[in-house]
C-alpha cells in the first residue's frame, strides 16, 4: 500500500503545525463541457475542464492556508469543493477525520455549520432585502440553534461588535445599502463566524474593497480565527498579501499545485519557475526597482486541453523535452517545501 | 513616423480644472481645482482610490463626461489650445488624433460580433476618410505588430483573444490615428499580474518608441511607480501631493499618500500587520471643510479643520503637497 502518491500525503500532513483538521486526497473537479446534439453523437471521448486536477494538501487546526494564482488556476473550484459545495469527480476531504464527499446531506448538515465562506464581493453576497439582523442571523435560523428570538438577538448582536460594527444596535436594523463596503464585508465575516466554525474558506475577500481599507478587514479576519481557533483557506491572486498573512501558500496553476511551502520561504525562495514569475510579476512601489526582469510570455492555457507533461512548459524559459513528457511529481525539495518540477528531481 | 523631441515642453497643462456631476440630491464635487502639467513624451501617474475623482479628470480632458457632468471652472490646455470652450464637433478632431483614450474593463470594451481587425479599420476610417482598402489592412497589420499581436489574427472575433490580447487589441485601436497623447484609465487592473506586467511593459515600450505622452490612472500605486515620471496623488476630488515619482515614492509627504503606500502590501522584506488608513473616503455630495483628508488624518490639527491647504512645494523641489505641516 505505500503507493508514490499516499507517502506524499503522509509527509505533507507531517508539516501541519499541532492537530490536522483537514485532509484532502487527489481531489479532482472536472466539469462536462456542454456540446450541441450532433458532437455528441460524433466525438467519442467526452471532454471536460479540467478546474482541479488531483491536489493532495492537509490544512491544520487554526492555520491560514493561503491558494494564490492566477484566474483559471482552479483556486475558487478547489474552495468549493472543500466545504462540498460542489461535489469532486473523485478524491476524498477529510474533514475532522471523516470524508465529507461521500456524505449524504442529511449528514452533511451538521458538520455545515462548522464550515462556512467569505464570498468576494460583498455587494452581491448579502440579500439587499433583508436586514443586518436577519442576514446574520439566518445561519442561527437554518442550523435551529438559537432558543428564543431574545437569544438569537443577543447573539447576532455578540457577533456584531466582535467585527466591531459598534455599537451593535445601531446596525440591526438597516439594510446593506446604508452600510460601506467594508461595513458590508464585517457583516460577512459577522455571519461567517457566528456558528463558530471551525474552517473558513475566504474567496478573495478584500479584492472588491479600497486599498485604504482592505488591511482592516484583513486584520479582522485573522483576529477572528485566531479568537474562534479556527482554520482558514485563504483563496487570493496577490500574492504579496498571502506572504504576509498566511502560514502556508499553495501555488496553483491549471488545477494543480506547483509549490507549496511556508508563506514567507515560499515569496523570498521560490523554486517553481511559475511562483518565480509569478512573484517577479507583482509590481513594487519603488520607482527604482522596474520590472525590467523578463516577464514570462503567454497567457494560462485552456484547462479543457492542458499541456502535456508539465502542465507550464509551454511558457516555462527552462523547459526541456523530459518536461513534455512526463508530469512532474510534487516532493519535498526541502522541509515542509515541495515544488513540481523536473528542475528539482 | 514621428520623431521622438526630448524637449520637455508640457504638451497638457490643467488648471483648476473644476469637474461637478448634477444629481437629485445636489452637485457631486468630484474633481476641485485639479492642476497638473504632462510633459512631451512623459507619463504622469493619476493615483487615488475609487471616487477620488481620477477617472473623472480623465473624462473631462476629452470632455466624454457622463451626463449630469459639467467642467464649471477650469483650463485644459493640450498644444497650445484650451479644451474647455471648444464645441463638439472642434472636439472631435481632438479625440483619437490628439488625445485618445483605453477604458478599464478590457474584456467588455471590443463588440463581439465583429472580428478585432474590421473595428481597428474602422477607427482608422473614420479618421481618414480617402484611405483604400489596402492600405487599411495594412495600417492594421502594422498596429498589431506595434502592440504584440500576429497580423494574421486581424481575421478573429474578440472571444478568440485571451483577455491579454483584447487589452492589447484596445492599446492598438487607440493608437489607429497616431494620438499624442494616450490616456490608459486602470490598464490591466482586471488582467493577472503577469499579464498586468506584459501590457506595462508595452505601454512603457510604446511611449519610448513613438514619443507618446501618457496619463495612466490607477489605484495601484505599484503600477505608477514603475511607469510614470511624475505622480499626482488625489484624494476626494483634489490633488493632494504631486511631484516626480522618485521624489514622491522616496519621500512621501502627505500623510494620506504615506497611509496608501504603507496599506499596500509588499512583496519584498519581513511579514508586518497591514496598516490601514481609519475611516472612510468621504461623501463628495457633502466633503470635509477645509483640508478634505482630516477626519482621517492621524496628524489633524486645528488649522486643518477651518482652512484648506494649497499644494506648494516645501522641502524638495519638483514635489509639491498640501498639507499644514508643511
Amino acid at each position: 500500500m505505500e503507493s508514490k502518491p499516499d507517502s506524499q500525503n503522509d509527509t505533507q500532513s507531517r508539516d501541519v503545525v499541532g492537530d490536522e483538521l483537514l485532509r484532502i486526497e487527489n481531489l479532482r473537479k472536472h466539469y462536462p463541457l456542454r456540446k450541441g446534439f450532433f458532437e455528441t453523437l460524433l466525438s467519442k471521448n467526452e471532454q471536460t475542464v479540467k478546474a482541479v486536477d488531483g491536489v493532495s494538501f492537509s490544512v491544520g487546526k487554526g492555520e491560514i492556508f493561503a491558494l494564490a494564482g492566477e484566474s483559471g488556476s482552479g483556486k475558487t473550484t478547489l474552495g468549493k469543493v472543500l466545504l462540498r459545495l460542489v461535489q469532486p469527480t473523485s478524491g476524498s476531504v477529510h474533514f475532522q477525520g471523516r470524508d465529507i464527499t461521500t456524505l449524504t446531506d442529511r449528514e452533511l448538515k451538521p458538520l455545515r455549520r462548522l464550515m462556512q465562506i467569505v464570498f468576494q464581493d460583498p455587494f452581491e453576497s448579502l440579500n439587499p432585502r433583508l436586514i443586518i439582523k436577519e442576514i446574520v442571523a439566518e445561519p442561527l435560523r437554518v442550523q435551529r440553534i438559537a432558543k428564543g428570538e431574545a437569544e438569537v438577538e443577543e447573539r447576532v448582536k455578540k457577533i456584531l461588535s466582535e467585527v466591531e460594527l459598534f455599537p451593535p444596535e445601531e446596525y440591526l436594523y438597516r439594510y446593506p445599502h446604508e452600510l460601506s463596503g467594508g461595513q458590508r464585508q464585517r457583516v460577512t465575516v459577522a455571519r461567517a463566524f457566528i456558528l463558530d466554525p471551525s474552517f473558513i474558506v475566504a474567496d478573495e475577500p478584500v479584492s472588491m474593497l479600497d486599498v485604504s481599507i482592505r488591511a482592516e478587514i484583513i486584520n479582522l479576519m485573522i483576529d477572528m480565527v485566531k479568537k474562534h481557533s479556527a482554520s482558514i483557506i485563504f483563496i487570493s491572486h496577490d500574492i504579496a498579501l498571502a506572504k504576509h498573512i498566511a502560514d502556508r501558500i499553495a501555488v496553483m496553476y491549471l488545477g494543480k499545485f506547483m509549490e507549496l511551502a511556508p508563506a514567507q520561504e515560499l515569496v523570498d525562495q521560490p523554486l517553481h519557475p511559475y511562483s518565480q514569475a509569478l512573484i517577479s510579476a507583482v509590481p513594487v512601489p519603488d520607482p527604482e526597482s522596474k520590472r525590467t526582469k523578463d516577464v514570462i510570455s503567454g497567457e494560462i492555457p485552456s484547462p479543457i486541453d492542458p499541456p502535456s507533461g508539465c502542465r507550464f512548459h509551454t511558457r516555462c524559459p527552462y523547459a526541456h523535452e523530459r518536461c513534455v513528457r512526463e508530469e512532474p511529481q510534487l516532493v519535498e525539495a526541502s522541509k515542509g517545501h515541495y515544488v513540481a518540477c523536473h528542475l528539482y528531481t | 513616423m514621428r520623431f521622438v523631441v526630448h524637449s520637455l515642453m508640457p504638451i497638457l497643462q490643467v488648471e483648476e480644472l473644476t469637474t461637478h456631476y448634477r444629481t437629485q440630491r445636489g452637485w457631486v464635487r468630484a474633481a476641485e481645482g485639479v492642476s497638473f502639467n504632462v510633459d512631451e513624451g512623459q507619463a504622469l501617474g493619476l493615483a487615488g482610490e475609487s471616487g477620488c475623482g481620477k477617472s473623472t479628470v480623465a473624462l473631462s480632458l476629452l470632455k466624454i463626461l457622463p451626463s449630469g457632468g459639467r467642467i464649471r471652472k477650469g483650463k485644459i490646455i493640450f498644444d497650445g489650445q484650451d479644451l474647455v470652450p471648444l464645441s463638439e464637433a472642434e472636439m472631435r478632431k481632438i479625440r483619437w488624433k490628439g488625445i485618445s483614450i483605453v477604458f478599464q474593463g478590457a474584456m467588455n470594451a471590443l463588440n463581439p460580433v465583429y472580428k478585432v481587425g474590421d473595428q481597428i479599420a474602422e477607427a482608422i476610417k473614420i479618421h481618414e476618410h480617402n484611405i483604400s482598402g489596402s492600405e487599411t489592412k495594412e495600417r492594421v497589420a502594422k498596429l498589431f505588430e506595434m502592440v504584440g499581436i500576429e497580423p494574421s489574427r486581424a481575421d478573429n472575433y474578440p472571444h478568440e483573444f485571451s483577455g491579454g490580447m483584447r487589452q492589447r487589441a484596445l492599446i492598438a485601436m487607440a493608437l489607429a490615428a497616431n494620438p499624442k497623447m494616450l490616456i490608459g484609465d486602470e490598464p490591466g487592473t482586471a488582467l493577472d499580474v503577469i499579464v498586468q506586467a506584459q501590457t506595462l511593459r508595452l505601454l512603457r515600450d510604446l511611449r519610448d518608441r513613438l514619443g507618446l505622452s501618457m496619463i495612466l490612472i490607477s489605484h495601484d500605486l505599484s503600477i505608477i511607480a514603475e511607469t510614470c515620471d511624475k505622480v499626482a496623488i488625489m484624494y476626494a476630488g483634489k490633488i493632494v501631493e504631486y511631484g516626480d515619482t522618485n521624489s514622491l515614492f522616496k519621500n512621501p509627504q502627505h500623510p494620506y499618500t504615506q497611509g496608501l503606500i504603507k496599506a499596500f502590501p509588499s512583496i519584498k522584506g519581513e511579514r508586518v500587520r497591514l496598516t490601514s488608513i481609519p475611516g472612510q473616503p468621504p461623501d463628495l455630495l457633502h466633503p470635509p471643510a477645509a483640508c478634505r483628508f482630516h477626519p482621517r488624518c492621524p496628524y489633524v490639527m486645528d488649522i486643518c479643520k477651518k482652512e484648506e491647504p494649497l499644494l506648494l512645494e516645501h522641502t524638495e523641489k519638483n514635489h509639491n503637497v498640501a498639507c499644514h505641516l508643511y
